[in-house]
């Protein structure tokens, strides 16, 4: 997936189809990505209420294997992947030796000693280079291979999805839980298919050889023509993973922010014995945290962005790390970094809004939590 | 869309649409296209007063904020409030839908706008 356009920008298979299709292009990443087809709020309800269809073809994928491959996951990634069956996945943290968050990743047990990670497309080359380093410590007992270049990464998300797909593959999706995934063809092409997502809605991604990405697009669309799916772009998968309360590495965690802090503590695999990261983990947990990320809804009228100010007493002391206003609950909401003594529920922040102060209060995330998906 | 020929139009992709010596400013249709789906429109108070050329307000879209400049100097007298509730008439009806209504202080400010055709060719 690496053809580069004259503005040096990579080009994932399904590019001629945004540009024909009319998509607004911008770029993310090093890539230049859809960023909008017919609008974001449209898509962002599409999602939430039918379905919609994304490229996410820019994302990364690792395979991890060899007889210390269960070894290699377990020291590189925070979560306990000896937990995992094949065929089931888990969100994690790629964790530096301070604890801190080189990247957010999932971990997917293809067998039990083959995993494939998915990792984000701004990370990929230095999350690849710090997975390799760690192998060398393994004396060779695990490899890791960037097989990126293999696959295309199409994300159906929203209630529909699975009456979309079914009649694509002859996979049972029913069978398919939240967070596993299968083998299958999708629309005549070999696939992966994967219950997972970043919308906080039940769908499945779907990893394809690069030259069926067209054919597996059209293909679903059509086939979701009878229940309104709309292809949609990056804004809206903006917005709808921020409802669902999932954090964006590189603006709400990273290297400077653990677990802990990025209330994520769930992601951590406290029974291991060693992992990257433990110690300081470890101790963070029994001394608390000084800072951590929480949900906000405003109050007063106005929506906080990125990188406003959280001030008291006409200090600083936090800091919005995502925000905007949701199609869906139509609500200005946003996660911020604030001192842990002001992280409980209803606590009152001040947010410097260009100049003035709003008013928002603290909430438990997720904001948004969908009926329709399952466990 | 068509650039009705009645407005003036700026670079910063307002629009003025002047009855006697009030100004209504609103913003293109360029303007709302690359904004994308507004979610919030940002005013000052009625007797604040503007400067040609000046930001007044903020303009918020789901993606981005963009500041609103005044494209001629007055006093504001009257502001859009049905805007709080419907920010979206922005972009089904960006031509119609004003922010504010300013008494012009001085006529000449118009004459450095464009008329729609100049308007037109600035954004193709």
């Amino acid at each position: 997936m690496t053809e580069t356009a004259a503005s040096g920008l990579q080009k994932t298979p399904l590019h001629a189809r945004h540009m024909a299709s009319g998509a607004r292009m911008v770029p993310f990443a090093g890539w230049e990505m859809p960023v909008e087809y017919s609008g974001i709020s449209a898509e962002h309800m599409a999602v939430r209420e039918r379905a919609g269809l994304f490229d996410v073809s820019h994302m990364g994928q690792f395979e991890l294997a060899g007889p210390g491959g269960l070894d290699l996951v377990q020291q590189i990634s925070c979560n306990n992947a000896s937990k995992l069956e094949p065929g089931q996945a888990q969100y994690s943290g790629l964790l530096s030796a301070e604890g801190t968050f080189l990247d957010d990743i999932i971990v997917y047990r293809m067998a039990p000693s083959h995993f494939l990670l998915v990792v984000n497309a701004a990370n990929r080359e230095s999350d690849f280079g710090w997975i390799t380093q760690q192998t060398e410590a393994l004396g060779g007992k695990a490899a890791v291979v960037d097989s990126s270049s293999r696959y295309a990464m199409l994300a159906l998300q929203g209630p529909a999805s699975q009456e979309i797909l079914q009649p694509l593959t002859g996979a049972e999706l029913g069978e398919v839980p939240n967070f596993g995934f299968t083998y299958d063809e999708v629309a005549g092409a070999r696939a992966m298919i994967l219950r997972t997502g970043y919308t906080g809605e039940d769908g499945f991604e779907v990893l394809v050889p690069p030259n069926t990405a067209d054919t597996v697009w059209q293909a679903i669309l059509q086939s979701g023509e009878a229940s309104g799916i709309l292809p949609c772009g990056f804004g809206a998968r903006d917005t709808l993973r921020l409802e669902a309360g999932m954090r964006l590495h590189g603006q709400d965690i990273d290297d400077t922010i653990t677990p802990l802090e990025g209330g994520l503590g769930w992601i951590v695999g406290w029974d291991k014995l060693v992992f990257n990261g433990h110690e300081s983990l470890r101790r963070q947990k029994t001394d608390g945290v000084e800072r951590k990320l929480v949900g906000f809804e405003m109050v007063d009228r106005g929506i906080a962005r990125h990188g406003y100010p959280v001030m008291a007493d006409g200090t600083q002391v936090g800091v919005v790390t995502s925000g905007t206003q949701t199609p869906f609950l139509k609500k200005a909401i946003g996660m911020a970094y604030v001192p842990a003594a002001m992280a409980s529920k209803d606590q009152v922040l001040a947010i410097d809004v260009r100049g003035r102060l709003l008013e928002a209060r603290v909430v438990p995330m997720p904001f948004y939590r969908s009926a329709s998906r399952a466990g | 869309m068509a650039y009705p020929a009645d407005l003036k139009y700026t670079k910063n992709h307002e629009w003025v649409r002047l009855n006697g010596d009030l100004a209504e400013i609103g913003i293109t249709d360029y303007a709302q296209q690359q904004l994308g789906d507004v979610v919030f429109v940002e005013l000052p108070e009625v007797g604040h007063t503007v400067a040609a050329g000046e930001a007044f307000g903020n303009i918020e879209s789901v993606k981005a904020v963009s500041e609103l400049f005044a494209p001629v100097s007055g006093e504001v007298v009257e502001v859009n409030t049905a805007l709080a509730n419907t920010p979206d008439r922005v972009n089904s009806q960006p031509h119609e839908t004003w922010t504010v209504r300013v008494r012009v202080a001085n006529r000449a400010d118009m004459d450095a706008l464009l008329d729609a055709a100049a308007y037109q060719s600035l954004i193709q």
